[in-house]
């Protein structure tokens, strides 16, 4: 059957293709969390009647993430050519791409950890500072684990993003299921491997967005 | 004298875990604290030049309307909310002054509840009641101790694990209290923290509080708008209107003779309203065929209680209670009764008499007109 339908798939091929998708997306959503909840914080503390309010720091991290969250990512990749040249020493291969999927998904995520920071209930702040908590405690002890369950929806949905991405860098030479589709598939009018390359991104979604759900549900004790 | 004065201290000390050589070192004093706000171009005065001493060991109360700055008041004693002038000083600690690190090991020794418990629902009750024990940086294991203790104390044994979601609200202020607790302070300070529960709860929390003021000789400061809590617990009370105290003193006398409008309107919270009730009497008694009625007014009375059950032992005559509403505070009971004596004239001015000069109650005879 395998022979009849998808002719021109070479299984080592896909699941080499899948290797690289999945590296790229973790990697990246490694670092997107932790850049993420760096800015977000940054945004939430800096904020008005904010823990460290201050005008100047806010304006910045704003003016940083609206204008990395405005550029379209397949721009934002070749924006970023010299700065990962500079950085990885090549603009080929799934390392390549971990740059430009960080600062393409990080500004997105970081408002979403703003959101989630500004759920928190500013009694259990309060309370917290009313016993003699040190901001470094509030943040750690009260902040994120209170918003842990948005934080994790927020990581999800930026995951799913984030696979999509590594799609379109893949078009660029990154590698993963994008780059196989495109060459192996579209170029060479072989359109089994682009249905199968749809298909194992489409699990891979689905994979994703079960293990968040599920994660979520279990640290929500509301 | 000096033997109680130097017992409490000792009770104070054992209970604080330390010894406390000056008594009177926990009072809180403030001195014209005044705080505003800027909203825009418009100043707005939530505290105005508001002085006040709360003694060692008192449960005091503070009421007011909602805007009156109570609630900014509150927060101004730890410094939740930094004042415009004036001076707060709690034990011998300065709040206004201190540092910032210094003011975080101060609050360590102020515990706080809130109306809305402000707990955090990510962890258990245990690991709520710990959270201030971990700020103050105690080792684990003693941690679990104090945090058993403290749940015994505040009667949640066999609820350690729950969650917050998972307790009503009378549980989730107890949490709170015991973790207003944790680390052995000397001031509590109360912000509303019965004002989102039910009557039967709010009762169950007042009762605790109280037990807590006597078992440990914790100072409550709290503050409501509610006068039913002021006449249950404290044993004083100031008024506040418009960013100033109007009135204060003890719970009895600012009940028996309020003098501001607010403070008025505050006391028929709990006695209803005494002017419409005696205009209404004074009605009844003019129309029938009622005569010897006394008002009997109770402050603060602790001996005099049985009154009726003794007039009706000591002398030859029948007590008919027409009206009245006796009430408990911390003081004593409070309230007025109207009573009708009847009987032979001669025994009825007997027990007058008695009632007069024998007796704290105070006593009027209301006249018949007729």
């Amino acid at each position: 059957m395998k022979d009849e339908f998808f002719a021109n798939l070479d299984l080592a091929e896909l699941y080499q293709a899948t290797y690289e998708t999945f590296y790229m997306t973790i990697l990246s959503l490694i670092g997107t969390f932790i850049i993420g909840i760096l800015l977000g914080l940054l945004l939430y503390l800096t904020a008005k009647d904010g823990i460290w309010q201050n005008k100047v720091i806010n304006w910045i991290v704003a003016a940083f993430v609206n204008i990395f969250r405005a550029i379209p990512f397949i721009i934002l990749i070749l924006l970023l050519f010299p700065f990962t040249n500079f950085l990885i020493g090549t603009v080929r291969g799934p390392n390549a791409a971990l740059p430009a999927l960080i600062i393409g998904a990080a500004p997105f995520y970081a408002r979403l950890v703003e959101i989630g920071l500004k759920e928190v209930d500013k009694g259990v702040v309060e309370a917290a500072k009313a016993m003699g908590a040190k901001t470094s405690t509030i943040i750690f002890k009260v902040l994120l684990p209170e918003s842990m369950p948005a934080l994790v929806s927020g990581i999800t949905v930026t995951a799913i993003a984030l696979i999509g991405y590594t799609a379109m860098a893949g078009v660029i030479g990154a590698g993963g299921l994008g780059n196989y589709a495109y060459y192996f598939g579209f170029q060479r009018r072989a359109f089994d491997i682009v249905f199968v390359c749809s298909v194992a991104i489409i699990v891979i979604v689905f994979i994703f967005q079960f293990i968040g759900d599920y994660i979520a549900n279990k640290l929500d004790k509301r | 004298m000096y033997t109680d004065v130097f017992l409490f201290a000792c009770r104070k000390a054992f209970f604080n875990g330390y010894f406390l050589t000056e008594e009177a070192s926990d009072v809180i004093k403030i001195d014209s604290l005044t705080k505003e706000f800027s909203i825009g171009e418009k100043k707005l005065t939530a505290v105005n030049d508001l002085s006040l001493e709360i003694q060692s060991g008192e449960i005091f109360g503070i009421i007011g309307y909602s805007g009156a700055g109570k609630s900014t008041f509150i927060r101004l004693l730890n410094r939740l909310e930094t004042p415009s002038s004036g001076s707060v000083t709690i034990g011998d600690k300065q709040i206004t002054t201190l540092s910032k690190k210094d003011l975080r090991n101060a609050r360590q020794d102020i515990g706080m509840i809130f109306q809305h418990f402000n707990l955090l629902w990510s962890r258990t009750v245990q690991d709520n009641i710990a959270f201030p024990l971990e700020i103050a940086g105690v080792g684990k294991s003693e941690r679990q101790k104090r945090v058993q203790e403290l749940v015994d104390l505040v009667g949640l044994t066999g609820r350690e694990k729950a969650y917050p979601s998972q307790l009503s609200g009378g549980q989730k202020q107890r949490v709170g209290i015991a973790r207003a607790l944790a680390n052995r302070p000397n001031v509590l300070l109360c912000d509303e923290a019965t004002s989102a529960l039910d009557p039967e709860t709010t009762n169950s929390i007042l009762d605790l509080l109280v037990s807590i003021n006597k078992k440990l000789g914790l100072t409550i400061v709290m503050i409501t708008h509610e006068m039913h809590v002021i006449r249950k617990i404290c044993d004083r009370v100031a008024v506040m209107e418009k960013g100033s105290i109007v009135e204060q003193g003890d719970v009895l006398e600012v009940f028996s003779h309020p003098k501001m409008p607010v403070t008025k309107k505050f006391v028929k919270q709990v006695m209803g309203d005494t002017d419409e009730d005696e205009a209404e009497m004074n009605q009844l008694f003019q129309n029938e065929n009622n005569r010897n009625v006394l008002r009997l007014h109770f402050i603060g009375e602790t001996t005099n209680q049985a009154l009726i059950s003794q007039l009706a032992k000591k002398f030859d005559i029948d007590l008919n209670i027409l009206q009245g509403k006796i009430t408990q505070t911390q003081r004593g009971a409070y309230g007025t009764l109207f009573v009708q004596l009847i009987g032979d004239q001669h025994e009825i001015d007997k027990a007058v008499q008695y009632i007069d000069e024998q007796t704290s109650v105070e006593m009027e005879v209301v006249e018949n007109e007729r």
